[in-house]
């Protein structure tokens, strides 16, 4: 008897063991599996898997970008604005950095404070120049740095959800893409 | 002395290259600068089937039956016959391929190196025998297109092509190759380009500036590999690996 009961236990332990071990585990096709160090605008150094819990939209910018990156923020904005308060509030953004060598954590805190971007959602990002390749990669964003240190890049705001898989994107930059936003709302009500 | 160099050694050999100013079919200011190519040094042959098994058999994690699909699609190394085993659709020393650009980066990593980047590996392959820089010469182009021309079924033969003035082999008619920077071929600046919405999303064919528009055997590479995402893999896609200059 007592040692059916044991059995019986520790089977169960086992399920519950591998089912732990099964959620703790990023999905395959999860991008927090790749091992990236970041620091933000206040110097707070995390990893890329650490983002992992709530969904996120990301994109990719640099400061010194006078033209499409001020119109990414302002595209991330008006996604933001299209949901409902609760549901803003259960959305990361991130942005990452092209150019970790001019966008130090004081240039992102800066940018942070002239954008009066929203502390409770918002995270700027840098990485170390080879992550950012490999971020760029797993985003499947294209940048080209050329001669006069402007960078060329293209533009994407990349849904992920909670276990980081990309759910959803969109090229659309300046005016809000509705199928885009309808995806938010499906990734969220999710969670 | 011929002998030799039809059996290459199985260590991976790294050749110096000087560098210096390139015209690299992709202008570096997108007009008509020069690309800067500074000294390094790359893998004087592909990556053979054999070193990339004992690079799984060390890191498990880059395994076909175990590797993320994040980081490799379905066919990563499909023709193996199975994780730990070539089989006979990959000769050991026939250059690696059906491997992602992520399963590159992590293998050059392993050889404390990396993914050449574009301009190194465009410099590298305008070599012939005698001269660094064979472009102009139509008989170049012609080898170069020829290769392409021949059906992709063929089996691949193994690495030890003749040597380049700099002792590189293969870095024509055997594979397509990774670079690091695969991902940069294609932006231009009317990415930027405000009163065109449509054009904000860039990435079109017409996005990209090109010199020296005759010489389609660079620009075919440039398009096929600004073509892929980073998990992806092909039947002749293989890489080598490049470290700085000593």
């Amino acid at each position: 008897m007592c040692t059916t009961l044991r059995t019986v236990l520790c089977a169960l332990l086992l399920v519950l063991g591998c089912a732990a071990a099964r959620a703790a585990e990023l999905p395959g096709d999860s991008i927090y599996r790749l091992q990236v160090g970041l620091v933000d605008q206040d110097g707070h150094r995390f990893t890329f898997a650490q983002r992992r819990g709530k969904p996120q939209l990301i994109s990719m910018f640099y400061t010194s970008c006078a033209y499409v990156c001020p119109l990414i923020i302002d595209t991330l904005r008006k996604t933001q604005a299209a949901l409902s308060a609760p549901e803003r509030a259960k959305l990361q953004v991130l942005l990452v950095s092209f150019d970790p060598e001019r966008d130090t954590p004081a240039r992102l805190h800066e940018v942070f404070g002239e954008r009066k971007l929203d502390a409770t959602t918002w995270t700027l990002v840098r990485t170390e120049a080879p992550m950012v390749r490999k971020l760029a990669a797993v985003l499947d964003i294209q940048y080209r740095a050329l001669a006069n240190r402007d960078i060329n890049h293209s533009s994407a705001l990349v849904l992920l959800d909670a276990d980081g898989r990309i759910v959803a994107r969109t090229d659309k930059i300046g005016a809000l893409d509705d199928d885009f936003v309808a995806a938010v709302k499906a990734a969220l009500g999710t969670h | 002395m011929l002998a030799l160099f039809a059996t290459p050694s199985f260590a991976a050999d790294y050749v110096a290259l000087p560098g210096g100013t390139f015209a690299s079919v992709l202008p570096a200011d997108e007009k008509s600068a020069d690309a800067v190519v500074l000294p390094f040094r790359l893998r004087s042959e592909p990556v053979t089937n054999a070193e990339y098994l004992a690079f799984v058999t060390q890191h498990p994690e880059w395994r076909r039956e175990r590797v993320a699909r994040v980081f490799a699609e379905a066919r990563y190394l499909a023709h193996w016959q199975a994780d730990l085993v070539l089989g006979g659709n990959a000769p050991p020393t026939q250059p690696v391929t059906q491997v992602s650009w992520f399963a590159a980066q992590a293998y050059c990593e392993s050889e404390g190196a990396r993914l050449p980047l574009w301009n190194e590996w465009e410099f590298a392959a305008a070599a012939d025998a005698t001269r660094s820089d064979a472009r102009s010469d139509p008989l170049w182009r012609e080898a170069m297109l020829s290769w392409y021309a021949k059906p992709s079924g063929t089996p691949l033969p193994g690495i030890g092509g003749a040597a380049n003035v700099y002792g590189l082999r293969d870095m024509q008619g055997l594979v397509w190759e990774w670079v690091d920077d695969f991902n940069a071929l294609l932006v231009a600046s009317d990415s930027r380009d405000q009163n065109d919405p449509d054009r904000l999303k860039f990435c079109g064919a017409g996005a990209l500036n090109l010199r020296d528009r005759e010489n389609y055997a660079v620009l075919m590479r440039v398009a096929m590999l600004s073509s892929l995402k980073a998990a992806d893999t092909t039947i002749n896609l293989g890489f080598r690996c490049a470290k700085p200059a000593q």
